[in-house]
């Protein structure tokens, strides 16, 4: 499959602190990656950097084989890479839809009044969460639904911006065990659909469960990268700690 | 569950359709709004059967006009609480728009040019707010708090606490217009509902509704998902400001004069308007109905002990209970929806 997404001798210093140090790694097209770590290992900087929230102070990241260099959050999500938050920014006393085109309503005038198209959204919306398999209802308050259906939303939202990859930052953190196989059965649904997924993570099954590869970070550093079949949650565990130096 | 093909596609008609498992009756009797009406409905019928002076024309007039007073700014102070802010300054924008329609129309300018300043100034309050709420990020408890302390001077420099009684060459035009009635309705009511039916659209079916709404549920989602977040706090601050401003000039019609202790502790009672009504405090909830309902509530509270003979000592505990009971209420349902 074609390579999405290349991060080329990626570094960030803040400082005298080097939170990254040439972090070079690449993504194909419809490919889960497991980006593991301890915490401070450099996770959420690499994302953060991916996303747009920092600029790197070397290195390059390249998307569909270009070069890009992203000022902003939005120059990253005008490219196609989207964000799924870890405390999920959705509203909880508005609808599923709402939330889905929260800052990019639908729109229908009337002459000269314009009015947002509910009817085009709940059904763009119900489609999308059949494209997830989700049970998620369009008109269905926030407040009141499960975490699994709180990540369908948040993730039908990025499908709704036709994105190329999408940082997933701890999905599964803080959910039933339920609701971590809706979890998964979503990251494997997006899989199919051609869209590459970082899945940041703690939790080792999940991360074995559904990546492609697995990649870990410890202080800063690279210091694995390797198709899943050929790794173990020993190894990875060994990696993260660094009683294993590198693999 | 997954289910495929076939079931799929009929699943998505129902979908779409469903909302929460509930008939219209339950969705109605889950509406805070329902039960603050029927409490407003209730004490109207009890009030016309054991007195005789309240289903009067005369009295039901006053009523009418009073709590549309209350009502129109308590749909401003709806949008601002539903956005998660407050606005405590709305009292001082009363008395404010009311002098300066009074003095600029007691120097001959004409009504429609003085209702500008008198709205401009309000707006130039509510946008002061706005400012240092959303770009300064101050709380708007101090904020407004501040703003009520400054405006209500400001009322009293520019009068030079001097009753304004004259109001130039179009003096009975203000009269007409704040105390004045057409077809057996009181002007101000008209204003309430013109108010009410195009902030119930707003609120629904427009895209500044939608992210008032929002804000209020969670802001930093609002901001991450590209919601121009401070622009629509300004304006939500300035459309509260404007509501008042609007009533300070209707007000001042009504009375045929200006004095500056006019809207003084109003904001309480637009605030426990907007709160009986179903506006939530920590944001997110509010409809414009519900705000009118709340302000007809107090009114008719306030109406019923005056003719029940009840000292008008007793209106703020009966106002308070009802502020209290309408937030247990919430709690309760919160409660509910959880099991």
């Amino acid at each position: 499959m074609a390579e999405r997404l290349r991060l080329t001798g990626i570094s960030k210093h803040f400082g005298a602190i080097h939170a990254l140090n040439e972090v070079s790694l690449s993504v194909d097209e419809g490919e889960v990656l497991g980006l593991m770590g301890d915490n401070g290992a450099g996770k959420s900087t690499l994302v953060k950097i991916i996303a747009g929230n920092f600029r790197p102070s070397h290195g390059e990241i390249s998307l569909d084989g270009e070069p890009r260099d992203f000022h902003r959050p939005k120059d990253a999500q005008n490219a196609g890479i989207e964000i799924v938050y870890q405390e999920l920014a959705l509203c909880d006393n508005l609808s599923a839809a709402s939330n889905v085109y929260l800052g990019r309503e639908l729109r229908r005038s009337f002459g000269p009044i314009c009015v947002l198209d509910y009817k085009a959204m709940y059904r763009r919306a119900a489609e999308l969460f059949a494209l997830l398999k989700s049970e998620t209802r369009p008109r269905d308050l926030v407040r009141k639904m499960s975490g699994g259906q709180r990540q369908a939303v948040a993730i039908a939202r990025t499908l709704l911006a036709d994105a190329k990859v999408l940082l997933m930052d701890e999905p599964t953190a803080a959910i039933s065990v339920r609701q971590v196989a809706e979890v998964l059965e979503l990251i494997r649904r997006l899989r199919d659909q051609g869209i590459t997924v970082i899945l940041i993570s703690h939790r080792m099954p999940d991360v074995f469960a559904v990546s492609d590869r697995i990649a870990v970070l410890r202080r800063g550093q690279l210091v694995a990268n390797k198709p899943t079949p050929d790794t173990s949650p020993e190894e990875i565990t060994g990696l993260i700690t660094g009683a294993i130096h590198a693999a | 569950m997954p289910r495929e093909g076939e079931a799929m596609t009929t699943t998505l008609e129902q979908a779409i359709g469903q909302s929460q498992h509930r008939n219209f009756l339950s969705r109605i009797m889950g509406l805070q709004v329902f039960w603050v009406f029927l409490a407003a409905v209730l004490a109207c019928v009890t009030l016309s059967l054991i007195t005789d002076t309240f289903a009067t024309e005369r009295n039901l007039f006053n009523v009418t006009r009073n709590f549309a007073f209350v009502a129109i700014i308590a749909i401003g102070m709806t949008t601002v609480i539903a956005s998660g802010g407050i606005d405590l300054s709305v009292g001082a924008s009363v008395v404010l728009s009311a002098v300066v329609i009074g003095a600029t129309m007691e120097a001959g300018y004409p009504i429609w040019a003085a209702a500008l300043f008198a709205i401009g100034a309000a707006l130039v309050v509510g946008l002061v707010n706005g400012i240092l709420i959303a770009i300064v990020g101050m709380p708007p408890f101090v904020v407004t708090l501040g703003m009520l302390s400054f405006a209500r001077s400001m009322a009293l420099v520019l009068s030079n606490n001097k009753m304004i009684y004259q109001f130039g060459p179009d003096h009975e035009t203000l009269l007409w217009l704040g105390g004045g009635s057409t077809f057996g309705i009181p002007h101000p009511v008209y204003a309430l509902a013109i108010l009410t039916i195009i902030m119930s659209f707003v609120f629904k079916w427009t895209r500044w509704g939608q992210h008032v709404f929002a804000i209020g549920g969670n802001e930093s989602a609002a901001v991450l998902t590209g919601i121009p977040v401070r622009g629509m706090k300004i304006s939500v601050y300035m459309f509260s400001a404007f509501t008042a401003g609007i009533t300070g000039i209707l007000m001042v019609g009504w009375l045929g004069s200006v004095t500056t202790n006019l809207g003084t502790a109003m904001e309480l009672a637009v605030i426990a308007a907007a709160v009986i009504g179903g506006a939530n405090l920590a944001g997110g909830e509010g409809n414009a109905f519900g705000a009118i309902v709340g302000a007809l509530l107090i009114e008719v509270i306030r109406n019923s002990l005056i003719l029940l003979g009840i000292s008008t000592f007793w209106q703020g505990a009966f106002i308070g209970s009802f502020i209290i009971i309408a937030v247990g209420f919430d709690r309760i349902r919160r409660l509910r929806s959880q099991d």
